[in-house]
């Protein structure tokens, strides 16, 4: 009895010690991309570049716009965002999404 | 010294969320719930569910950063659920590990005495405080905006309300000696983006504001439980009555700087019109710009939902939320003859003037046809909402009179 006393306690104390706010890991497994780009030209180019950075749902849920529109987003990843794509891919891109997200 | 790791070996506890993800992948393929399917919003129309881990089936917006959103339904009680709150970060990747053991909270800059705190520090070396507050999103319901503006596409669900609790920033700031030549404090998470040059997400509170309002707080816990890996664990920034950009999430280093902080998060994004009401003429450009800041007075009627089919006769209970900036809720009002006479609902429990205000009342259906119900809150300084939406190119601060349609028959 005694000795089931004094486990009971050390388990009070070991419980205390660790607490609410013992040291703990929280992990997470993000789901996948799931969106995969309408074919075309400019797709394979369009699908691995922005990818980098974001899934691709950052593009099917926008707004449709004309070309200036598109120029204007890719501009704003290479100016702003810092995305390291050169003129002419930045063009091959704008010109796809201009295909395929204009109306 | 921060605790921010990818590739270190799943716990048994990663591997579980791990599967239950991995399950979820499998649903990121657009289906039809009937939830969404209920809500007869068309903004919403192909978006998918789906249940991220230590979350339940959300709107998903984007899946990298996450963007997800609370389906409408929530919105009848005063509590968002934890595993229904809304997500949404900036840059990728995001933390998917956060080791307590070497996660720390640093206190650094222009402070007598820099700091480095675990989450045993927080918890037991400064008074546990609690708040009821509401997080939205800047650019929640952006994509009802006419004309359309460029951004996340949200519906009305980037927002949502829970009890924080934690520590207030000003005793961490006064344990760390703040200097009075402090101008501006940055707030840092552990998410880093893709590539070096794309801008880190900091934002940033001038001193003055933050060492006098102590609601201002860095929480570790959010409705009683410690908070979800995409809601900020282990701690996040909770500033009631500002939009929740500010709120930043998986908080590892608050910074006092000697002069005002000019990053790209603070300098050129999250800026809004510098006129009365943060807004220019539709498809206008504003002259100047200064960061939004407080959150206008919203309501929504989350009960019954927009395409309720109900029989002339039928009396049917109303429910919602509404909420505003830190001032309070006075009254909700609710109109089905297109604003011309407005009723009185009953308001429920006040839980703070940072806090969703839930309200209720019944209708009963008259005659048949669509009928469009509008809600309307007003708040203790008599702010209310208009029945034009406002605009300005970010696609911010919308507060117009929401409603829903229902059919009777």
């Amino acid at each position: 009895m005694t000795a089931v006393r004094a486990f009971l306690a050390m388990l009070l104390v070991i419980g205390a010690a660790a607490g609410p706010a013992a040291a703990e890991t929280v992990s997470i497994t993000l789901p996948p991309d799931a969106i995969t780009l309408p074919a075309g030209p400019g797709a394979d180019v369009t699908q691995t570049q922005c990818a980098f950075c974001h899934s691709l749902d950052y593009i099917t849920t926008q707004p449709r716009g004309p070309a200036a529109q598109w120029q204007g987003v890719v501009t704003k990843m290479l100016k702003v965002y810092g995305a390291p794509i050169g003129e002419e891919t930045a063009r091959i891109i704008a010109d796809y999404l201009t295909a395929h997200y204009a109306q | 010294m921060t605790a921010r790791d990818t590739d270190r070996p799943l716990s048994r506890r990663a591997m579980l969320w791990g599967s239950v993800s991995a399950a979820a992948g499998g649903l990121l393929s657009p289906r039809w719930p009937a939830a969404l399917a209920a809500e007869a919003d068309p903004l919403l129309a192909g978006r998918p569910l789906a249940r991220f881990p230590e979350k339940t089936d959300l709107i998903v917006l984007t899946t990298r950063p996450p963007q997800l959103e609370t389906p409408a339904a929530y919105f009848d009680r005063a509590i968002t659920p934890n595993e229904a709150f809304f997500v949404r970060y900036h840059v990728f990747p995001i933390p998917t590990s956060v080791d307590l053991a070497r996660w720390r909270l640093e206190i650094k800059g222009a402070v007598d005495r820099p700091l480095a705190l675990s989450m045993d520090d927080l918890r037991t070396k400064f008074p546990k405080v609690s708040v009821t507050a509401v997080n939205q999103c800047s650019g929640n319901s952006r994509g009802r905006f006419a004309p359309r503006v460029l951004g996340g596409q949200w519906a009305d669900g980037a927002m949502g309300n829970a009890l924080w609790s934690g520590v207030r920033l000003v005793d961490l700031l006064k344990a760390a000696g703040a200097r009075s030549t402090g101008v501006d404090v940055t707030f840092d998470g552990l998410d880093r983006p893709a590539f070096p040059q794309v801008p880190d997400f900091v934002k940033s509170l001038a001193l003055s504001r933050i060492m006098n309002d102590p609601h201002v707080l860095v929480a570790y816990e959010m409705n009683g439980a410690r908070l979800p890996l995409l809601n900020g664990f282990p701690a996040r920034l909770i500033v009631p009555g500002w939009f929740g950009v500010y709120w930043v999430k998986n908080l590892s280093e608050i910074t006092v700087l000697s002069a005002p902080y000019d990053g790209y998060w603070m300098k050129t994004a999250y800026r809004i019109p510098d006129t009365p009401c943060g807004c220019v003429e539709p498809g206008g450009a504003p002259k100047s710009t200064v960061p939004i800041t407080r959150m206008p007075v919203r309501s929504f009627i989350a009960a019954p939902a927009s395409g309720t089919r109900l029989r002339v006769g039928q009396e049917i209970a109303l429910k919602g939320i509404a909420f505003d900036g830190g001032y309070g809720i006075r009254e909700v009002l609710v109109s089905d003859d297109g604003g011309e006479v407005w009723r009185r609902t009953a308001l429920g429990a006040d839980l703070g003037p940072y806090s969703f205000r839930e309200w209720s009342a019944t209708w009963k259906a008259r005659s048949a046809g669509t009928v469009r119900l509008m809600g309307r809150a007003i708040n203790a300084i008599g702010q209310s909402q208009g029945t034009t939406p406002l605009w300005n190119p970010a696609g911010y601060l919308r507060n117009v009179v929401e409603h829903v349609d229902l059919v009777v028959s």
